[in-house]
Formats: C-alpha cells, sequence, structure tokens
C-alpha cells in the first residue's frame, strides 16, 4: 500500500492523541504502542475511496465527525443504570457479563462469574496494571497497526476493553457477553474499545461481542479485537453490531489460529449508519477448521462492509464462509472475501459463499471474492448471487395456502436464520431473532 | 353423477407468447380419479401449473370452473384454500424454514379460511404424527428445513405427505412417480389411495403407466400438443404402455 496524501484535516485527531501520549499512564512497552499508533495514524490518515479496500465505502463523515475520545474519567461519570441495560440482555441468561461505557470498563454495570481455575476475565486496562505477562506478548502482536488509519488511531488510544485468557485445557464454563455500549455526549462520543482473548491450548470458550448505543445521537465505535487461538483450542466468537442509525463503526477482528484449532466466528449486523467490519482469520498450523459466518440486514441509508481475509499459511486447513445480506431502501452492501493460500499450503479446503438479498431497486450490494492461490492442489470455491427471493419458493408457498406478504416475509427470514441457526448459544439466537425480526419487519414494511 | 368438482372449458395457455395449451376440455367429478399421459413436451406439467395459478402461464382462453366458481381469478393462495392441491414435480427446497413450521403455517390459513381456529405446534404434531405412519416418514424429516437435502424419493414423499395433511378437494399429482424407487412408489401411491374418498378427486400426471398399476384411474386421457387427443378407461393406459404414443401421435400429425 502506497502512502496516500490524507485528504482530511487530521489536526484535532492529532492533538488529541499527543495529549493522550503525554498523559496516559502505563508501561513503557505500552507507551511506545502508543506512539506507534500514533506515527502510523499520521501517515496513513483516514482511507479513502482511492484505496482498493475502502473504494465503496466513503469516510468522510466520520472525519467530519468532531472527534471527542471518551476518556476513562469520561465514561465513569456517565450515569448509567442496570435498567437501561435491559434490551441488550440476552434472555434467560445465566453467564456473565462485562460492560463497557465508551469503550472503559463498568464495573459497576458487570456481572463477573464465579472464579473458574485457568479462566481470566477482566478488563484490560487492570490485567496491564497486573502485569499479566500475556499481554505484554500478545496486544498489537497480531492485529497490524497499520491496516488502514484506523487500527492506527485505536493503537494510539489504547487504554481499556476485554481480556480474557484460558490456561492450557480450560474450557469456559458458561459464555461471556461483553456488552459495549456507546453513550454519546457533549464531552465523548468516540470510543476506541482494545479486547484481547488468548486461549492456551486444548481451551474452549464462546465469546459474544455486543456494540449498542444509548440514545440516537451520532457517534464513533472503533473498535479492535485480537485473538489468539492455541493448539487444538474451540473458540466460537459472535460479533452483533446494534448500534444507533447515526452511528460509525469501524471494528476489525484478528484471529490467529494455530494447528487443529477450531473457530468459528460470527458477524450480525443491523445498526449503524456506516459499518465497517474487518474479519481476519490467519491460519498458522495444518489441522484448522474455521467458519466465517455473517449477517447483514439494512435499510434507509445505511452501508455496511465487510472485509473478510481468511490466510491459509500452512497446509490441511479448511476455512468456510457464508455471508448473508439483506437489504432495503436506499441502503449499501459490500462484502469483499479474500482467501489467500500460500505456496506450501496443500489439501487447502477454502468455500466461500455471498447471498444478497435486495428488498428494494434502489438497495445495492458490491460482491466480490479475491483468491489468490500460490498451492496446486486445493480445492477452492467461491459463489455470490445478488437478487430477488426465488420465484418458485414463493409460488410453492402460495400452492400451500400462504399469501404472498406472508410468503415473502417467511422467505425473508429464512434466509436470515440460516446464519443466526449457525450460533450455537440459544439466549443470543433468541435476543437476535428477537432484534433482527423486529429489523426485517421495518425492511419489509418500509419497501 | 354428481356436481363436478372442476370444469375445464376448451383452456389454453402461453408461456413468453409461445402457446402450450391448445383447448384442453375435462371434466372431474368427486371421487374420481383422472390420469393424464403423454409424452415429453406435451404440455402435461403446464396444465398442473396453470391450474395451480403460476406467474408467467398466461391463459389465452377458455375457462375452468371450480366447484361453482371460477378458478382462474382466485389468487395461488386462495385456490389452495379453496381445496386445489399441487403436488410438485420438482419440490422446491425453502432452507431455513422447519417443515413442520411451514405446513402448520399453511394448514392454518386453510383453518382461517374455512374460519377454524388455528391450531398450536403440539396440537398439530399429533395430526402430523398420524400421516407420517401412513407415508412411512422417519420423525427427523419433521425437524429438518423443507426439501433441503432431502433425497428425490423423500421430496416426492414429502408433497404427498403435506397433501394428507392439508386434505385437499382436488389433488394435481405432477409426475410424483418420477424419480421414484418401486418401493417409495408404492408408499407414495398407497397413501394416495388411503386418501382416497368420496367427495374428493385426483388429477394423476405421468408418463409412464407404472404408477397407474398402484393408483388405478377411473378415466386416462392423453394429451398431446396442449389437446387431450384420446381419452378412455383404465384399459387405454396398458394400450400406451404396449404401443406407446406413437400411434396415435400418428393420427393426429402436428
Amino acid at each position: 500500500m502506497t502512502a496516500t496524501k490524507p485528504i482530511s484535516d487530521l489536526s484535532n485527531h492529532l492533538a488529541a492523541g499527543e495529549s493522550f501520549a503525554a498523559s496516559a499512564a502505563g508501561p513503557e512497552w505500552l507507551r511506545t504502542l502508543r506512539r506507534n499508533g500514533l506515527a502510523h495514524f499520521t501517515e496513513l490518515g483516514f482511507p479513502t475511496t482511492k484505496l482498493e479496500d475502502w473504494i465503496y465505502t466513503p469516510v468522510t463523515a466520520i472525519t467530519k465527525l468532531a472527534f471527542k475520545p471518551a476518556t476513562a474519567a469520561s465514561a465513569a461519570a456517565t450515569a448509567v443504570t442496570a435498567q437501561q441495560l435491559t434490551p441488550f440482555a440476552f434472555p434467560g441468561w445465566t453467564g456473565s457479563r462485562l460492560v463497557f461505557v465508551n469503550g472503559h470498563f463498568a464495573p459497576a454495570l458487570s456481572t463477573l462469574p464465579a472464579p473458574q481455575p485457568g479462566v481470566t476475565l477482566t478488563n484490560l486496562a487492570a490485567a496491564i496494571a497486573s502485569g499479566d505477562k500475556l499481554v505484554e506478548a500478545h496486544l498489537s502482536r497480531h492485529a497490524r497497526v497499520d491496516e488502514s488509519g484506523f487500527s492506527a488511531l485505536n493503537t494510539a488510544f489504547l487504554v481499556d476493553g476485554a481480556f480474557i485468557s484460558l490456561a492450557p485445557n480450560a474450557l469456559a464454563a458458561e459464555p461471556v457477553h461483553l456488552l459495549f455500549l456507546a453513550v454519546p455526549s457533549d464531552s465523548a462520543n468516540t470510543a476506541q474499545p482494545r479486547n484481547l482473548i488468548v486461549a492456551g491450548a486444548n481451551s474452549a470458550a464462546k465469546i459474544v461481542e455486543h456494540y449498542v448505543s444509548l440514545g440516537g445521537a451520532a457517534h464513533f465505535t472503533n473498535a479492535i479485537t485480537e485473538i489468539v487461538v492455541g493448539e487444538g483450542a474451540n473458540i466460537e466468537h459472535a460479533k452483533f453490531q446494534e448500534e444507533n442509525l447515526e452511528a460509525f463503526h469501524i471494528a476489525t477482528v484478528q484471529a490467529t489460529l494455530a494447528r487443529a484449532s477450531r473457530f468459528l466466528s460470527h458477524s450480525i449486523s443491523s445498526g449503524a449508519r456506516l459499518a465497517r467490519h474487518n474479519i481476519n482469520l490467519v491460519m498458522t498450523g495444518p489441522g484448522v477448521e474455521c467458519v466465517m459466518n455473517g449477517l447483514y440486514a439494512v435499510g434507509g441509508k445505511q452501508l455496511v462492509d465487510h472485509h473478510t481475509v481468511a490466510d491459509h499459511a500452512t497446509p490441511h486447513c479448511a476455512s468456510h464462509e457464508f455471508y448473508h445480506g439483506i437489504l432495503g431502501g436506499q441502503s449499501r452492501g459490500v462484502f469483499n472475501g479474500k482467501i489467500f493460500v500460500r505456496k506450501d499450503a496443500q489439501k487447502t479446503d477454502a468455500k466461500q459463499t455471498s447471498r444478497n438479498l435486495l428488498l428494494t431497486d434502489t438497495a445495492q450490494v458490491d460482491t466480490k471474492p479475491q483468491l489468490e492461490i500460490l498451492a496446486d492442489d486445493v480445492k477452492c470455491t467461491h459463489g455470490a448471487t445478488v437478487g430477488q427471493l426465488n420465484d418458485e419458493a414463493l409460488f410453492y408457498c402460495r400452492t400451500r395456502g400462504i399469501a404472498e406478504v406472508n410468503a415473502r416475509r417467511l422467505l425473508t427470514h429464512a434466509f436470515a436464520s440460516e446464519i443466526v441457526n449457525r450460533i450455537t448459544v440459544e439466549p443470543v439466537r433468541e435476543h437476535l431473532e428477537q432484534v433482527l425480526w423486529a429489523r426485517l419487519e421495518e425492511l419489509i414494511e418500509k419497501k | 353423477m354428481s356436481q363436478p368438482l372442476i370444469e375445464i372449458k376448451n383452456l389454453s395457455a402461453a408461456i413468453n407468447g409461445k402457446q402450450i395449451l391448445k383447448g384442453i376440455n375435462l371434466t372431474v367429478c368427486p371421487g374420481e380419479v383422472h390420469a393424464i399421459m403423454g409424452p415429453n413436451g406435451s404440455g402435461k406439467s403446464t396444465l398442473g401449473y396453470v391450474l395451480a395459478g403460476r406467474k408467467g402461464y398466461d391463459v389465452t382462453g377458455g375457462t375452468v370452473t371450480y366447484e361453482g366458481k371460477d378458478l382462474l381469478e382466485l389468487p395461488p393462495e386462495d385456490r389452495a384454500r379453496e381445496g386445489v392441491f399441487l403436488a410438485f414435480q420438482y419440490p422446491v427446497e425453502i432452507p431455513g424454514v422447519n417443515n413442520t413450521y411451514f405446513l402448520r403455517a399453511a394448514y392454518n390459513e386453510l383453518r382461517k379460511h374455512r374460519q377454524q381456529e388455528e391450531v398450536d405446534a403440539v396440537d398439530f404434531l399429533a395430526i402430523v404424527k398420524e400421516k407420517m405412519k401412513l407415508l412411512e416418514l422417519p420423525d427427523a424429516m419433521l425437524k429438518r428445513s423443507v426439501n433441503e437435502g432431502f433425497s428425490g424419493g423423500e421430496k416426492k414423499r414429502n408433497e404427498i405427505f403435506q397433501m394428507a395433511v392439508l386434505d385437499p378437494k382436488l389433488a394435481i399429482l405432477d409426475e410424483t412417480d418420477s424419480g421414484l424407487d418401486i418401493d417409495a412408489l408404492r408408499i407414495v401411491a398407497e397413501g394416495v389411495n388411503k386418501l382416497k374418498r368420496p367427495d374428493n378427486a385426483a388429477i394423476v400426471i405421468t408418463h409412464y403407466q407404472r404408477l397407474l398399476n398402484y393408483i388405478v384411474p377411473d378415466f386416462v386421457h392423453v394429451l398431446f400438443d396442449g389437446r387431450l387427443i384420446k381419452s378412455g378407461g383404465k384399459e387405454l393406459a396398458l394400450e400406451l404402455e404396449e404401443k406407446g404414443y406413437d400411434w396415435l401421435i400418428g393420427k393426429h400429425g402436428k
């Protein structure tokens, strides 16, 4: 990537970054990371549509939003009550829940699990303060600081987020709910959480990253989650973004998958005016099996963009990817699925499907598979569809007495269900069904 | 003879401007089974689709009267609610929709239409279990998505299972025998026979006589080039099996 001259005025962001770098506490290695982040941000600025990875996703509106990063103090002063979190609770949930307000841990709103040997579940700032060696070893070692100006910016402001570590063979007793609550105000409208999950060999856990807003004011979430999956470990990671329709959401999930591990990724995105999800999986040892499962349901003038990478760096790995999009109003969808099979990654089994349902003539989607295959004994397939509901299926429903409008509803829901059903945590599925169904009804009605 | 259930008069239909049906006349009374046979491309499936109301199958002439009503005026869902059922030659897969859920939605649409109360999942399961025995279906099929990943035989059995639950007055079976092995054929045919009553009727569309060894028709019609060119009793099917269609077609030319 050549350095493109930043077109937007970065002076506010840079000044805030300088002042943060000077004032924020932390060990020297962390301060170095932040300085490095700021240096990259200075160089990269915000991406423009001249960059291939951002060609369909203009971010000018984000650069125009006054940049007011939330601080730990401002987040702590936010008067959020437990009651306000009720709409974001999963039905019948008994697991733990870590709540972050504008990217900063809110212990009073959180429910921590009973301590379990080998399982650490805390916030990143606390883990750094306690001198946990895993943090230094892994933080910012997996996600690229220069993936874009956004990842550089997140790193420049790196201070808090979730930290989960599993000792070898530790099996987390219950799924974990990480709730990221944006509470935009005059003094803070930007949250930049940084999450780190380190799963030791043969460990297992299910983690839900959940992004929501209180109120309808514009705000900006710029998140990075790094996940390190050890040999033979089994991790399910679900990300659900339902922020308000003025929000900007930019996020990266970066996972490094060791030999014989299993990783199941879900990305469900229905909120935000503009949402960009980067999901990058790197298979570093043979025998990895990973699944990328995604659903976006948007309307109005929303834009939702998924850029995924399945990097087959070693032989005998399988990556299967299923993305469904439902687009109403004048919304736009972007899907770019990169499969990278490196020279020695023989016997790779990579499969990718991207299917999109346009509910209106004015909705639009750009879907692009991007295959780079340098090995010769591999199985790679990809397929993309963009269209309306299947006429045959509609007719079939009608011949069974189901009215056309209900048949459309049934088939649209079914299209979403195919993705939601892959989530193995039932209360999460239930919550998603409620939220998504309501959203789909809106999209169908408004068409 | 009782009142006709359906009366098709001089029905013609076109797809994309191409005339497929060129004047079909057929009357079916309650309690009767009519077989429609004919070579490929003669218009058999088109007839089924036109009666079910598929978009793109344009009626260009004639009338269809069903229980005294103009069938062609009704949208497909209303035809179904009035008791017309089409068993598809190629049943459609609907991923993400549970088979039982789908069937209950359909069943309740019929009940609402008859101003009966809707049934809940528990009561419906009892109804369904009984009908499943009829078709020797495994329970697992209830939990799967509609037709998704079903074998050809399972799809056909699922069609007849739906028919058993929805209990139509007029069943149109479009090549239900194609793709079935002999055991599946027997099961499907026995299912159809058990559902036969004096107050319902069936139109069985088939290419081969084989199915008619099991479902014995009262009348057999030969469809060729969009017209019924010969009608007779069940012995006509045997004659066709023996001599093929050529002797008939030869007489009619094209």
